[in-house]
């Protein structure tokens, strides 16, 4: 098993290797990094080149360890008992297999993708610490041991919401997906969009990332963003030419609502493109 | 193996323990990094490193370490017989490569060429020529490769670029302890988050329930409150004068801590606490709040952080009538001790860089008002401050 990226998914050289190396020692990958660079998209992607199914178990903060490995509906049981269901006799009937049993005992070895892993409880990731090492559990209801026919692999998405135990860290690899630089972009714009015309796209990606660098912006656009900007200037059909555009008289680029997501950093935009349109009359 | 790049990371405070360099040296044995310096790096950066504060300080050390097996290995290429190389070259290198080397001109070429090139060689040259050294054979092994495979073949740009990856230091902003923005100083926050269930029961109690009802015999649903943070904070702000410059970072801190905490207050009050703080800045004249309205209105179980840069004059804390706004009957520093001595749970936060406290008297004399409880407004003092309250 061996992953190269896709031809969806631009995949740097350092996170092949993060990934290959858990894949081959079968430790979970950490992999956090800015919003909207990619990390969830990674599972997906990692499962479909490595042709295995994938199975997400996203995390809320109402998630409990427990319920990744399976859940007991004790309401469904005592509902059967009252009615005298048969089905009462075998408590097995009421053992809800959770996500982590699903990937332990699929027959292919699957992609688990832990969504999130930050939005949880704080002692979250500490319950998962003897399950994720062993890979195997017990299931105390009806006795049984679970214990994984291959190990799946794991990888776990963290948007840095709580820190992480040093315990469980220890436990994985960690890749930090920094933001791509233009070179990086361009091929990510070029898997997205393959028929861009190429001058729209180098004056889209200068004006990104001029947008981004903009300072004090509360939250600098991202990956996903620049995609979205770029579908909505497809889909307009925006000239290049107005984007090459550097009269300071025209700073806000076109429909630059999809790139700015919060109010104070429009106003922000435009108070700095209103400056710099008074500073070059002056 | 490796054992200098673990020690010296470990001894600039990355915590790296030992499974995880047990855990590279296994990747290392399953030949993952497949004897390449940049896939090396990339490994064991994956393995050794799991925050990503730490990765700039990874890449100084990877660059130390390695570069000093750089020197090494200029040392070693100027003495090894050319036999050895040649035999070397026959051992590792591809068909391919070697008829590479023959489209330069031959080994002979190659050698001049490359004597001439270390000549040339600045003090630190690009190139990375440890590829056989990661792989673990023999120091000759690693500058026998060297010479066609590696160095000659630069502008090939694998191993140069590999070199430029970690001296690039792209991590450098999320280095540390400088950086603070509303997100981190959230996590920071959190640590003082306390769940517990007060108010109106509204969610099942399934193990009570089903307690309750095999008791009576039959379905008998109890309810319970919903868990919340019960963390209190009362808030209190030094504004203007010597903390203009610092205005963005504490604005930054309130409205990180206004969305993480259900009970919040905050005041303001200039340099020092006096019998008086005021909430609205801009009527601070108008609209002011007694002191012993605010001691006696928040209960003791309020958690109570300042922030401010506590730099001023002394007298403005130890003499009455030393505020510099008004006439002050009793000093600021009978104020600190009435605030601490009501909440035991107290924490000062100060965005002057930690350095230059003893240089200030007045923060020397708050700190010690505070016992100690000072802390620089970053996000490594953040989280230490949030240890101290949450005790």
């Amino acid at each position: 098993m061996h992953f190269k990226g896709t031809k969806d998914y631009v995949a740097t050289e350092d996170l092949r290797v993060a990934v290959n190396a858990s894949i081959a020692l079968e430790r979970p990958l950490l992999i956090k990094g800015e919003p909207g660079t990619g990390k969830t998209v990674l599972a997906h992607e990692v499962a479909g080149a490595l042709g295995v199914p994938l199975i997400q178990w996203h995390i809320k903060s109402t998630t409990k360890a427990q319920q990744g490995l399976y859940e007991y509906d004790a309401v469904s049981r005592l509902r059967d008992s009252q009615l005298g269901d048969a089905k009462v006799q075998d408590i097995g009937n009421y053992i809800k297999k959770g996500k982590m049993w699903e990937a332990f005992t699929s027959t292919e070895r699957p992609v688990l993708l832990i969504d999130e892993i930050d939005k949880a409880d704080i002692e979250f990731p500490n319950d998962l610490l003897l399950e994720l090492d062993r890979m195997e559990f017990f299931v105390y209801e009806t006795g049984e041991q679970v214990k994984a026919v291959q190990r799946p692999i794991v990888m776990i998405t963290s948007n840095n919401e709580k820190e992480l135990p040093d315990a469980f860290l220890r436990r994985c690899f960690f890749h930090y997906i920094k933001f791509p630089d233009a070179d990086t972009m361009t091929e990510i714009v070029n898997v997205h969009f393959p028929d861009l015309k190429g001058k729209l796209l180098t004056e889209a990606l200068n004006v990104f990332y001029e947008v981004r660098e903009t300072p004090g912006l509360k939250k600098k656009p991202s990956t996903s963003e620049l995609l979205d900007w770029l579908k909505l200037l497809l889909v307009e059909d925006i000239d290049p030419e107005v984007l090459k555009e550097r009269d300071p008289t025209k700073l806000i680029p076109p429909l630059h609502g999809a790139l700015l997501k919060n109010e104070q950093d429009v106003t922000l935009f435009e108070r700095l493109a209103f400056l710099a349109r008074r500073e070059s009359r002056g | 193996m490796f054992y200098t790049l673990f020690t010296q990371l470990r001894r600039v405070g990355v915590p790296v323990s030992l499974k995880e360099y047990l855990l590279l040296l296994e990747a290392m044995s399953m030949n993952l990094a497949g004897y390449q310096v940049t896939d090396f790096y990339y490994l064991a950066r994956a393995a050794l490193v799991k925050d990503e504060r730490h990765l700039d300080k990874f890449d100084q050390v990877f660059s130390f370490v390695f570069r000093g097996m750089e020197y090494l290995d200029e040392v070693m290429t100027a003495e090894l017989p050319d036999e050895w190389l040649k035999a070397l070259t026959e051992k590792f290198l591809t068909e391919e490569e070697k008829a590479e080397i023959e489209a330069l001109g031959g080994w002979d070429k190659i050698m001049e060429e490359l004597q001439k090139r270390l000549e040339e060689q600045e003090k630190r040259h690009e190139g990375g020529s440890k590829a056989i050294g990661t792989g673990g054979t023999s120091p000759f092994g690693n500058s026998g490769y060297n010479p066609e495979g590696v160095r000659i073949g630069q502008e090939k740009g694998r191993h140069g670029k590999a070199v430029k990856v970690w001296d690039k230091r792209e991590y450098k902003n999320l280095d540390d302890t400088v950086e603070l923005g509303t997100r981190n100083i959230k996590v920071a926050l959190r640590r003082l988050r306390r769940f517990a269930r007060e108010g109106a029961p509204t969610e099942l109690a399934l193990d009570e329930t089903i307690r309750e009802t095999a008791h009576k015999g039959y379905l008998d649903l109890v309810f319970r409150p919903e868990r919340h943070n019960t963390v209190k904070v009362l808030l209190f702000f030094d504004v203007g004068g010597s903390m203009d410059p610092h205005i963005r970072l504490c604005e930054e801190l309130f409205s990180a801590a206004r969305t993480e905490f259900k009970h919040m207050e905050y005041f303001y009050f200039h340099n020092c606490p006096y019998e008086f703080v005021w909430k609205n800045n801009r009527r601070r004249h108008a609209e002011r709040t007694d002191m012993w309205e605010v001691l006696h209105t928040y209960p003791a179980d309020y958690k109570v952080i300042f922030v401010g840069d506590a730099t001023m004059s002394p007298y403005e804390i130890t003499y009455p009538g030393g505020s510099v706004e008004h006439w002050n009957e009793e000093p600021g520093g009978l104020w600190m001790q009435r605030i601490t001595e009501i909440y035991d749970r107290a924490i000062w936060l100060n965005p002057t860089p930690e350095r230059y406290w003893h240089n200030t008297p007045s923060i020397q004399i708050m700190q010690q008002m505070m016992g100690d409880r000072m802390y620089g407004l970053t996000l490594d003092g953040l989280d230490n401050a949030m240890k101290e309250l949450s005790k």
